[in-house]
């Protein structure tokens, strides 16, 4: 059996093709399915925005001492990349595109339970987008995506209430679609569709959309007190009152960390589905796969002062969030494993979105391991704030979800557009993926490791050779983001028809037609057997 | 008035009992999500009072005990009056429940229009940060941080049940053309649920901002 292989034609009778047509078809669509688009069109252009902020950043530390942009452009640069990844691509890369897309499709429903409130949630996440431009088009702001007190209240003299203003519009288009996804996951499940039926993807949703809901009001409302205290001229962060600028850490970390899971959570979810189709076996240990992400998601919760060993916490604080940090890395640790044992002595098929995977599990590992130096307060205080961290989260981030994120796109491509894609240049883009974001990130390692800080525009000459090496591959790195745009783009026009189930998995999604019709289902599905009935061959 | 219509469900939902199950659960979750946007004030108030008792407790003194007392029984009386509303609806007695959900949203303007005094006076006082602050004294700079609080919390409360009042009016004319009935009641509870939670947070603000402080 080759695939992925063209099932079938064409469903002429498509959510694409019903409907109201037009723009006004699109803006005022109540389709979870034409939704998850409008996301997936809007958080395409927050990445390349993103990306430019980063080429900025990368261009610049070619040399030691670049006078290619000024210091404060270069802050203004980091910032908007962080502020434009984290709450305009990874928060809603997943969740709102494959997420919105396959959750009432995984558990056979028509749509999700408030079809209104999805399409509110995309209008409040681009109005927050809007705001975030307008930060952009004013002249930037300059705290970091962090905007720690009393920098951001007391000294910067940039636009932050603006910038604060997108991100906290943003975060109730979050908190919408928590809601939404948890009530859909609770009450809209077709017949026979039990909790441990569902596919360990829903999991990741419902246990992501928890996260959603319990952190982001946090934020939310810390981001309203520094709009507050900078209007006000006082307030509770505010030292030279005897406030506690450490007090914005807790509550900013108390969102922030649990936001990792956010990110990473749904590419757990995505790895899973995409590794039991490319080695066609059931997961192992299927309960333990659902139970370790509602069990990240708890722990989650109560690890954040690990981002703050230094900043003044008390040392017993200090220690209990250490262990706590590290207790998170056990339920991480069960999914690598499971994944890595029901590939065990298995067939495995390399096609590009189990490459996609395989590079999630890898370099997630290396980024969940690194998490663990960081969260021993010892190492930390001499690897905090140095490239050590940053290469520590781009792994998860960038190196984990975003390539998870793309291993769903391609795998779930041909239901969403019903065409195939071009394999052999999607494995390719994959590798070059792979390898381009090793040689940008591992050297950033080896910086932290010999002390080079972070966001700093300048650094000593001895730094430089590493920092030319990482930039290269920032440049490969940018090649392999490009590709997928040209031959996805492309299967549009010249793709070969997908039919219902091209990759022969299992799921309610792969057993309507491609793309699916507008209800979803031609037959109201009914569940008989759990979500990977796989038979080894 | 219209003859009662068979009930009707929106297209995504199998009947209206599933309807109901979505709506009552999509509620409660918004509703938690509004524990923890308070629960940030409440955090700072705890952290800055832990640290500075005293300032707290003069502050405390400053506001005006009487008049939130009041306000705390008018929100009380309206919260109950959302419930038996909602009970009225379930019964059948729908010009009994008009009545008493704009008694509810009235009970709110008045809560409103109080603390509206209130701010006036604090303001006339020297007791808003940011404004207009003129106390002096070996506590008056941390006692800004209670007012600031003071104002952060009760200012967000009042927006809600500003957005409250206008829920219930809304209710109440939808109710009074007849939208609502003992077997669909759904917007009517959720109006309710709403209140009672803004009720609750006031239950909470009015120990932290009125009693402490006054016993010592
Ligand atoms: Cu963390």
């Amino acid at each position: 059996m080759r695939i992925p292989e063209s099932t079938g034609s064409y469903a002429r009778d498509n959510y694409l093709s019903q409907g109201r047509p037009g723009l006004r078809g699109w803006l005022l669509t109540h389709d979870h399915k034409r939704v998850a688009i409008l996301y997936a069109l809007a958080i395409t252009g927050f990445f390349a925005l993103g990306a430019v902020a980063a080429a900025l950043v990368r261009l610049t530390l070619v040399q030691p001492d670049s006078q290619w942009i000024s210091p404060e452009t270069y802050d203004k640069s980091f910032t908007f990349h962080g502020i434009v990844m984290v709450w305009f691509f990874l928060i809603p890369s997943i969740p709102n595109t494959l997420g919105n897309f396959l959750l009432p499709l995984m558990i056979g429903a028509r749509d999700v339970a408030f079809p209104r409130l999805n399409l509110f949630s995309w209008y409040l996440f681009m109005l927050g987008g809007l705001f975030t431009i307008a930060t952009l088009l004013l002249g930037g702001v300059d705290t970091g995506w962090t905007f720690y007190t009393p920098f951001s209240t007391m000294f910067s003299n940039t636009h932050v209430i603006m910038a604060a203003a997108g991100v906290f519009v943003s975060g109730f288009a979050s908190i919408v679609s928590g809601m939404n996804f948890i009530v859909t996951v609770h009450t809209m499940r077709a017949p026979g569709m039990r909790w441990f039926r569902l596919p360990l993807f829903v999991w990741a949703i419902y246990a992501t959309s928890v996260v959603m809901m319990l952190a982001t009001p946090v934020l939310a409302m810390t981001l309203l007190l520094i709009a507050l205290e900078r209007l006000a001229g006082v307030g509770i962060f505010d030292p030279a009152l005897g406030g506690d600028p450490v007090l914005f850490q807790h509550f900013f970390w108390f969102y922030s960390h649990p936001a990792v899971y956010i990110m990473v959570l749904p590419a757990m979810g995505v790895t899973s589905e995409l590794i039991c189709c490319g080695v066609r076996r059931r997961v192992f240990g299927y309960r333990f796969m659902a139970w370790s992400m509602l069990g990240i998601a708890f722990i989650g919760f109560l690890v954040w002062g690990h981002h703050m060993f230094v900043a003044g916490q008390s040392m017993y604080a200090s220690i209990a969030f250490s262990l706590l940090s590290f207790a998170v890395a056990v339920p991480s640790a069960i999914k690598v494993f499971n994944w890595l044992a029901t590939m065990y002595k298995g067939v495995i098929d390399f096609h590009a979105p189990m490459l996609y995977a395989l590079g999630f599990v890898g370099l997630f590992t290396l980024g969940g391991l690194t998490g663990l130096f960081l969260a021993a307060v010892a190492l930390d205080v001499s690897l905090t704030d140095t490239y050590f961290v940053v290469a520590h989260f781009h792994y998860i981030m960038v190196g984990g979800a975003v390539m998870a994120y793309l291993g769903g796109i391609h795998f779930w491509w041909p239901k969403i557009t019903g065409r195939l894609y071009s394999e052999p240049l999607a494995r390719f883009a994959a590798i070059l993926m792979f390898v381009g974001f090793n040689v940008t990130f591992f050297p950033q390692y080896v910086l932290g490791y010999l002390g080079m800080p972070r966001r700093y525009h300048d650094y000593p000459p001895p730094f430089q050779a590493l920092n030319v090496v990482s930039s290269a591959g920032a440049a490969i790195l940018a090649v392999a983001y490009l590709l997928p745009l040209w031959y996805l783009g492309r299967s549009l026009w010249r793709g070969a028809s997908a039919g219902p189930n091209p990759w022969h998995a299992t799921g309610l999604e792969w057993t309507t037609p491609s793309p699916p019709p507008h209800d979803n289902f031609p037959e109201p599905p009914v569940v008989e057997r759990g979500p990977y009935d796989y038979r080894d061959p | 008035m219209s003859t009662p219509q068979p009930l009707a469900h929106a297209p995504q939902f199998d009947d209206p009992t599933q309807q109901r199950t979505a709506a009552v659960l999509g509620m409660w979750a918004f509703l938690v999500t509004e524990v923890l946007f308070f629960g940030v004030l409440f955090a700072g108030y705890a952290v800055c009072r832990w640290r500075f008792p005293d300032a707290f407790a003069a502050g405390s003194r400053h506001t005006d005990l009487p008049m939130g007392a009041i306000e705390t029984g008018v929100l009380l009386a309206s919260s109950c009056a959302a419930a038996l509303a909602l009970r009225d609806v379930q019964l059948g007695g729908r010009r009994a429940a008009t009545r008493l959900l704009v008694l509810t949203a009235a009970l709110g303007a008045t809560f409103l229009v109080m603390h509206g005094f209130e701010y006036t006076d604090e303001y006339r006082e020297g007791l808003v940060p940011g404004l207009r602050y003129t106390q002096d004294g070996p506590l008056a700079g941390k006692m800004e941080f209670f007012f600031y609080l003071y104002f952060a919390i009760t200012g967000l409360h009042s927006v809600h049940v500003l957005v409250g009042v206008v829920l219930m009016l809304v209710m109440a004319l939808r109710n009074a053309r007849g939208r609502f009935r003992a077997t669909y009641f759904t917007p009517v509870e959720l109006a309710a649920l709403y209140w009672h939670l803004v009720d609750i947070v006031w239950i909470f603000v009015f120990p932290l901002v009125y009693l402490v402080g006054r016993a010592g």
